[in-house]
């Protein structure tokens, strides 16, 4: 397996009291940051993070599409995860709705992410915003990101899982 | 994750948007409770009181300068918001490694098809 140095770890940081922002760079053009994001069998590449077997990832790219990533732990743990495309500018731009199917959630309090590729010399600078209806909301998913730090290593999968883009 | 009351728990007294205001002028260097209400625009009982729930939680500490009270930012505090926010990036670190893969992956794959374009 080639083992990837050239990338920063990503940056977490919190704008406001319902937001979070996430940026990342990567070592690829945007086109093909974008295809990873939007195109089923290659999510399924890389979103279980190694911690789980991916058991779908629909994608309905158009606005007003649905989409739904499915994993499930190696304790047999199904996590799921859904939303909809609000607005897609190809390579550019993906807003979309979210919801962790695992907490019952109205769809009108779903977290909305916002994410933009920027392309520099063949590097993808990726931004990604995810604003919660609430404080509560938001810190409930940082809290679960720190419960997962605490776990071991397939425990962790609960809170990667609720990490996801 | 249960709550402590607001004024024993770092993370409630930072929730406050005016509390942390204060934190990003005091993150500049020690300031005087005078500058800290012209800068909030707030009455000086206001200040005093964010002022009060920060000190209690230790994030910010001061001293006696004459009869001003210097206010400044106790970084030690904010540690554990600082590893809160560390260990949900840490998740996403994980899954974006995967994605460097399968980026690496694909810029192989297009550069296998450019050669058999040519």
């Amino acid at each position: 397996m080639v083992t990837m140095t050239t990338s920063q770890p990503a940056v977490v940081t919190l704008p406001t009291d319902t937001q979070i922002l996430v940026t990342r760079e990567f070592a690829a053009p945007r086109h093909l940051v974008w295809r990873a994001y939007t195109e089923p069998e290659l999510i399924a590449k890389w979103w279980h993070a190694n911690r789980g077997e991916i058991l779908s990832t629909e994608v309905d790219l158009r606005v007003g599409g649905k989409w739904r990533w499915v994993m499930v732990t190696p304790d047999g743990y199904e996590v799921a995860f859904t939303g909809e495309y609000r607005e897609i500018v190809p390579d550019q731009k993906l807003v979309y709705t979210e919801i962790f199917e695992g907490v019952p959630t109205d769809p009108a309090d779903a977290a909305v992410n916002t994410m933009t590729f920027t392309e520099l010399d063949g590097r993808t600078h990726m931004v990604s915003l995810t604003e919660l209806p609430s404080q509560e909301a938001r810190d409930a998913i940082l809290a679960t990101g720190m419960e997962a730090g605490m776990q071991d290593a397939y425990d962790l999968l609960e809170g990667v899982a609720i990490t996801l883009t | 994750m249960p709550r402590a009351a607001t004024t024993t728990d770092a993370f409630n007294a930072v929730a406050e948007p005016r509390r942390r205001q204060i934190l990003d002028a005091l993150a500049e260097g020690e300031r005087p409770v005078n500058d800290l209400v012209e800068l909030l625009g707030l009455g000086q009982p206001q200040v005093s009181k964010h002022l009060r729930v920060l000190r209690e939680v230790d994030l910010v500490a001061f001293r006696e300068e004459g009869r001003q009270r210097m206010y400044r930012l106790n970084g030690q505090s904010l540690k554990p918001i600082h590893d809160w926010v560390k260990t949900y990036e840490e998740s996403w670190n994980e899954r974006f490694e995967v994605l460097d893969e399968v980026l690496e992956d694909l810029k192989e794959q297009e550069n296998d098809d450019g050669d058999n374009d040519d």
